[in-house]
């Protein structure tokens, strides 16, 4: 492998990387602070994803799409916490699996109704359509670049919001020691909905954001369910410094394990993940759960 | 595991139940109980991890497809293999497969534990489906059963749907009364005290990791030993039996009939399986009503079928059940759990 | 139900000969009042295929047809009603078994139309070649090995073997002058199976394969790879993708540039049903398979409208499957006058069928009951498969193995 080879599969392992934290932030947020294991957020995903394509179907515009799009996941998520997970606070970890495994039926039924079976592409916004020469015959799509950026920015955001601000250190101290909180006169139950629609709302917002690149179809969730999974749990359930380190290994072990390693490559990430916990049994950046 | 004289009644009849069903049902009943009582040994398997032992594992199913793959691998095309050469490659890989695997995981605890079994069972997942000389994706085949000869004359044949029945019956009633054994004997007694409260087992100066470990190794192997049977049945495995679909399924299984009880989660395999049969044949989108049904059972049947049972029957739940409510909570002190069927809930 | 067999036989006989004296038109109209009642009961068709999950589309498309064909011939099959009795597959391969068994056993189907995935058309033919009855028909699944070592009497298929539509791409991408070529697909039977043939053509033709790449199923992050092609400059690509795996590709290869310096070629699936998804990155492929859209013929002409009619969706490859499976239904249960429990006759006037008004062309079954049928060259343009033309005239599969051969 040349140098520039090299560097474009870096590039290659970062720009996914960036994806797989756009996705695993929220699962890590939600889990972080309300202790909560969400399997129906590779769900979230999708519905954002045929969100972008409905909205930008009907408005004609990705940007658009997307601003109309974020509330309704806000709404989704709402609903969704006030109706099920509401039940699940003091419950085993297990049954969190369980009923969030029923909200994925319930959801792959649903897109299933309202969308139809088919294959839909998402057409990247005109600015947008352009790319940066790499060598004679590789390009680099300016929209990969931009999605990158906004990562960068929604991680930037996160970090600010949860450092600096005063929701922000609700979600801290509702995290480190529940009791406390509400014996300091704050509603517990009203941080957690709006924790929860926010993890739901990032979900949707990658699945929107990422449409034109992954093209939209259904089962498109349970694809990055799992390896967002892996990322969460490689940075230590509930950190979100975590997500984004586990979200660049899972990224660059995953583009040059197909490279270097293509009859393993799909073992190699999975094998990170062991060979991680063996030594941080709490991941990372985790703490004790 | 004290139970009560109506639990020990219905279990008996149930048991007397299956005898009969050959007799009574059609091919379709027979094979499909075959299958109900394949997942209830597979079931209870992941009881003794989840309902006794406390830890919760996501990637039980690899233990199931990689003894399916081992028997195929093992079975020539020419004809049947000896059972008991089949059954010991199964099950001892299986087993070292859980020791390698339990050797690492157990390390951890809770959410990680869940992910960490996850990750493994993923690993075999993609090693099976990317081996192209194991079929890949679309699996493999396994051409005949095994069976016992004896200078020519087939003492068992696997191969007899009857005898295949009965075969898979008496497994189901020897894998129970292996585990009840188990678990009344004096391991057993500490791998439950892990479950109530680890620091506190420890403190007593046992090493919980290593009794996590044999459990773990048990509970792989009896795994091994119902993914023996399935592929026996049905003569073919392919990687989606070891993907994480499976190990869920498992779980909901196990969860549906009632976590801590070994007979709830054959009820719930039997339950799951013939909703399945019911939900396909009234609606299209039996998934949806599937969905619906399993986030019922979370939120207004905690303790599973086996739960209500008790109730039904006035009888409290074998011991465990009534943690489902709190999971891992380490607050139950062992005491009351083991005082459970005397009436004290924590 | 075994016993019914010995009354059966004078009956079929009279009733082959009554159908052959009063025609198949007719056969609807006169014969139902000559059944014992026994057999006035509907024809059940079983059909195990995938309606969730990524693949739902195909599952859609194959019923939509399937029913519309034995629509218009009346909703009857040789003048019986018809029941079908449909189960979601999920493209699971650990349930399949258990589906398979339940049509057969539980709900005694005379056929059984399915599946898409290969691995459960391996479990399905595994479990209906031991048996007499029922009688599969594969409307889509193109594994070589269900009309190869799996191959059976009662096993038909109605839409390709893997290695056909991939053949001809290799030969043309060959004769289009191109000397080196990159492989790319999931790793898994179909694209494996879809590589090979692509190699073997192209290599018989003088060109050569400089690396062959498989991801796994169903992966579909394509960006390392694409860099790795752009690295080896190879003079062209042949790839199979299917669904939405295929759109995801055409995006990707089209966005990283390549699209316009290294030709992508391959068999059909990787341009079909996706086109409108994949937009303008699908624009000027060249692809081959057994069916193209704009097939300039009153057949296809009439196909399209009327399941545009009754899906309110366009017509693809694996409606013209489907719909061919109901035209096969027809002329077996029309030739045994609707006694289908007659199998060996059944199963006969499936071997001798003909298809003057499929969609894609006529075409007729092989020994090994698969399709012996003509490969189109299409390319994409303006979102339409457009017809270039035949890139092999009545193309067999080699059906190694099959003991029917």
């Amino acid at each position: 492998m040349d140098l520039a080879t090299f560097l474009i599969q870096v590039l290659n392992g970062v720009q996914y990387g960036f994806m797989l934290f756009l996705v695993a932030s929220g699962l890590t947020l939600i889990f972080g602070v309300m202790g909560i294991i969400n399997i129906a957020h590779g769900a979230f995903y999708m519905i954002g994803a045929y969100l972008a394509f409905w909205l930008t179907g009907v408005v004609g515009n990705l940007f658009l799409a997307i601003v109309l799009g974020i509330p309704l996941m806000v709404a989704i998520g709402y609903a969704v916490e006030r109706l099920a997970i509401t039940h699940l606070y003091h419950r085993d970890h297990l049954y969190q699996v369980l009923l969030t495994y029923g909200l994925i039926l319930i959801f792959n039924e649903a897109q299933k109704l309202l969308w139809g079976t088919g294959f839909h592409g998402v057409r990247v916004p005109a600015i947008l359509s352009g790319a940066v020469p790499l060598t004679d015959t590789l390009v680099y799509p300016h929209y990969r670049l931009f999605i990158s950026v906004v990562c960068l920015g929604v991680a930037a955001g996160m970090y600010v919001a949860i450092n600096r601000t005063k929701l922000g250190m609700m979600i801290r101290a509702g995290a480190s020691n529940r009791e406390m909180v509400e014996a300091l006169g704050i509603d517990i139950g009203k941080v957690f909905a709006i924790v929860f629609s926010l993890g739901a709302a990032l979900a949707g917002f990658s699945g929107m954001i990422g449409a034109p690149i992954s093209s939209v179809y259904p089962g498109m969730g349970d694809q990055i369910l799992i390896i967002s999974f892996v990322v969460v749990v490689i940075g230590g359930i509930g950190s979100i410094k975590g997500a984004f380190v586990g979200a660049m290994l899972i990224g660059l072990a995953d583009t040059f394990g197909q490279v270097l390693l293509p009859e393993l490559s799909s073992m190699v990430v999975y094998a990170l993940m062991a060979i991680i916990l063996f030594w941080w049994p709490q991941g990372l950046f985790g703490r004790r759960v | 595991m004290k139970m009560s004289r109506a639990l020990a009644g219905f279990l008996c009849a149930a048991v007397l139940g299956l005898a009969v069903t050959p007799w009574l049902a059609g091919e379709f009943y027979m094979d499909l109980m075959i299958r109900i009582m394949i997942l209830g040994i597979f079931a209870m398997s992941l009881d003794l991890l989840v309902g006794y032992t406390g830890l919760i594992s996501f990637g039980h199913a690899a233990f199931f497809g990689l003894s399916g793959y081992i028997l195929a691998i093992v079975t020539p095309e020419s004809g049947p293999i000896t059972l008991w050469y089949a059954l010991f490659m199964c099950l001892a890989g299986s087993a070292i497969a859980a020791a390698a695997i339990g050797w690492v995981s157990v390390r951890t605890s809770g959410v990680y534990f869940i992910m960490i079994t996850l990750a493994f069972s993923q690993m075999f997942f993609y090693y099976f489906n990317g081996s192209v000389e194991l079929g890949s994706s679309d699996g493999i085949f396994i051409f005949f059963r095994p069976d016992v000869t004896l200078g020519g004359f087939a003492l068992i044949d696997l191969g007899d749907e009857y005898t295949f029945y009965y075969f898979v019956l008496a497994s189901l009633v020897g894998s129970y009364l292996f585990l009840t054994m188990v678990l009344r004997s004096p391991f057993g007694k500490v791998i439950q005290g892990v479950r109530a409260n680890e620091a506190r087992t420890r403190a007593l100066g046992f090493a919980t990791q290593r009794y996590k470990l044999v459990s773990f190794i048990i509970a792989g192997t009896l795994a091994g030993f119902a993914g023996f049977l399935e592929a026996t049945h049905t003569g073919f495995v392919s990687p989606a039996h070891l993907g994480w679909h499976e190990s869920g399924m498992i779980l909901i299984i196990v969860i549906l009939g009632g976590i801590g009880t070994l007979y709830g989660p054959v009820m719930g395999a039997f339950v799951l399986v013939f909703l399945q049969d019911k939900f396909q044949e009234i609606s299209d989108l039996w998934l949806l009503l599937m969905g619906f049904f399993v986030i019922a059972v979370v939120l207004f049947l905690p303790h599973g079928i086996a739960g209500l049972f008790a109730r039904l029957t006035g009888a409290r739940p074998a011991d465990g059940t009534e943690v489902g409510d709190k999971g891992l909570a380490p607050t139950v002190p062992a005491k009351s759990r083991e005082g459970a069927d005397g009436g004290g809930t924590a | 139900m075994p016993k019914k067999q010995n009354s059966t036989t004078t009956r079929r006989r009279f009733l082959v000969g009554t159908a052959a004296t009063t025609g198949l038109a007719v056969a609807g109209g006169v014969l139902p009042t000559r059944f014992a009642i026994g057999a006035m009961a509907p024809i059940k068709i079983g059909i195990l295929l995938p309606y969730s999950g990524t693949y739902a589309a195909l599952g859609n498309a194959i019923t939509d047809a399937l029913k519309l064909r034995i629509e218009q011939a009346g909703g009857k099959l040789g003048g019986r009603d018809v029941e079908y009795v449909a189960i979601n597959s999920e493209m699971s391969v650990p349930k399949a078994p258990t589906n398979t068994e339940k049509l057969i056993k539980k709900d005694e189907v005379d056929f059984l139309v399915g599946p898409v995935h290969s691995g459960i058309a391996a479990v399905m033919a595994k479990i209906v070649g031991k048996r007499t009855a029922p009688i599969m028909i594969v409307p889509n699944a193109g594994s070589n090995a269900v009309t190869g070592p799996l191959c059976g009497k009662n096993i038909f298929r109605t839409s390709f073997s893997n290695w056909q539509p991939a053949y001809p791409g290799g030969e043309l991408m060959a004769k289009e002058g191109h000397k080196t070529a990159v492989t790319i697909s999931w790793k898994y039977g179909a694209g494996i199976q879809m590589m090979g043939a692509g190699k073997e053509a192209f290599e018989k033709n003088g060109g050569k394969v400089v690396q062959e790449i498989l991801i796994p199923f169903p992966q579909v992050e394509f960006q390392a790879h694409l860099a790795e092609i752009a690295a080896l400059k190879p003079d062209a690509v042949f790839a199979f993708y299917s669904g939405g795996g295929a759109t995801k590709f055409l995006q990707d290869y089209a966005a990283a540039g390549l699209k316009d310096n290294i030709p992508l070629y391959g068999p059909g699936f990787l341009t079909e049903g996706v086109t409108k998804a994949a937009g303008a990155a699908a624009e000027g492929i060249k692809t081959t398979l057994h069916y193209a859209d704009t097939l300039d013929t009153d057949a296809n002409r009439n196909f399209r409208s009327a399941y545009q009619a009754v899906a309110g969706r366009g017509a693809d490859v694996f409606a013209v499957q489907g719909y061919d499976t109901g035209s096969l239904l027809l002329q077996a249960a029309a030739a045994v006058g609707g006694d289908v429990s007659a199998s060996a006759d059944v199963i006969k006037a499936m071997e001798q069928a003909t298809f003057p008004d499929s969609p894609r062309g006529d075409w007729h079954m092989s020994k090994a009951h698969n399709p012996i049928q003509d490969i189109y060259l299409r390319q994409v343009v303006n979102g339409e498969q457009k017809l270039l033309g035949v890139a092999a005239k009545q193309l067999e599969d080699p059906a190694t193995g099959c003991k029917l051969v």
